[in-house]
């Protein structure tokens, strides 16, 4: 799974806490517990939640994240598949 | 020899022998997806990991929650949907992986 994040640095990407928080960023790094640096971030939706205006990078500790909206057309979606598959096998042995 | 049969089996096996087999039938094909906080996913499953990490397409969340009447004191629910083209979800919010609930 991290190696699919790494294919996405520099991409923007959107994501949700389970606070319910969305923030939107450049994805910067992700490493093995897909922990999260975006750069140049901004909270999305409705500015609610703390407006983070003056912070511009933040470290996401990954078992925070609930989700992490991608962009599509970034994504290949026949290498995830492939990929998906090689990991299930490697992992029964 | 047995042995060498058995390795085979094992590194590319066809069969479904363990809950997350079932999972890898449902690659490329919309699933439904039970979260937790009453969060369900409908998408096409693009890619998944050993803790249910899971990458969807053409995802629709559900939201439901319920309201209690001040007076009647009756729950209302209600589900808020909305979509999202490409998605990672992280395993720990899910409950349940199953091909779509087909209504009727």
């Amino acid at each position: 799974m991290s190696d699919t994040f790494g294919s996405l640095v520099g991409k923007d990407v959107v994501v949700e806490l389970k606070n319910d928080l969305s923030i939107c960023g450049t994805l910067h790094s992700v490493d093995q517990y897909l922990n999260i640096k975006l750069t140049d971030i901004s909270v999305t939706d409705p500015e609610k939640y703390p407006h983070m205006l003056s912070v511009k990078n933040c470290f996401i500790r990954g078992s925070v994240v609930r989700y992490v909206q991608l962009p599509a057309d970034e994504v290949d979606t026949q290498l995830l598949q492939d990929a998906a598959r090689k990991e299930a096998m490697q992992q029964k042995q | 020899g047995k042995m060498a049969d058995e390795v085979e089996q094992q590194q590319t096996t066809n069969t479904v022998e363990e809950p997350l087999d079932l999972i890898r039938l449902s690659l490329d094909e919309r699933i439904y997806v039970k979260m937790r906080n009453d969060r369900e996913l409908r998408g096409r499953l693009h890619a998944y990991d050993q803790h249910l990490n899971m990458i969807l397409g053409d995802v629709e969340e559900t939201v439901t929650t319920v309201e209690i009447d001040e007076e009647t004191y009756e729950e209302i629910y209600k589900s808020t949907k909305r979509n999202i083209p490409m998605l990672f979800v992280r395993g720990d919010g899910v409950v349940l992986v199953a091909p779509p609930l087909r209504v009727g």
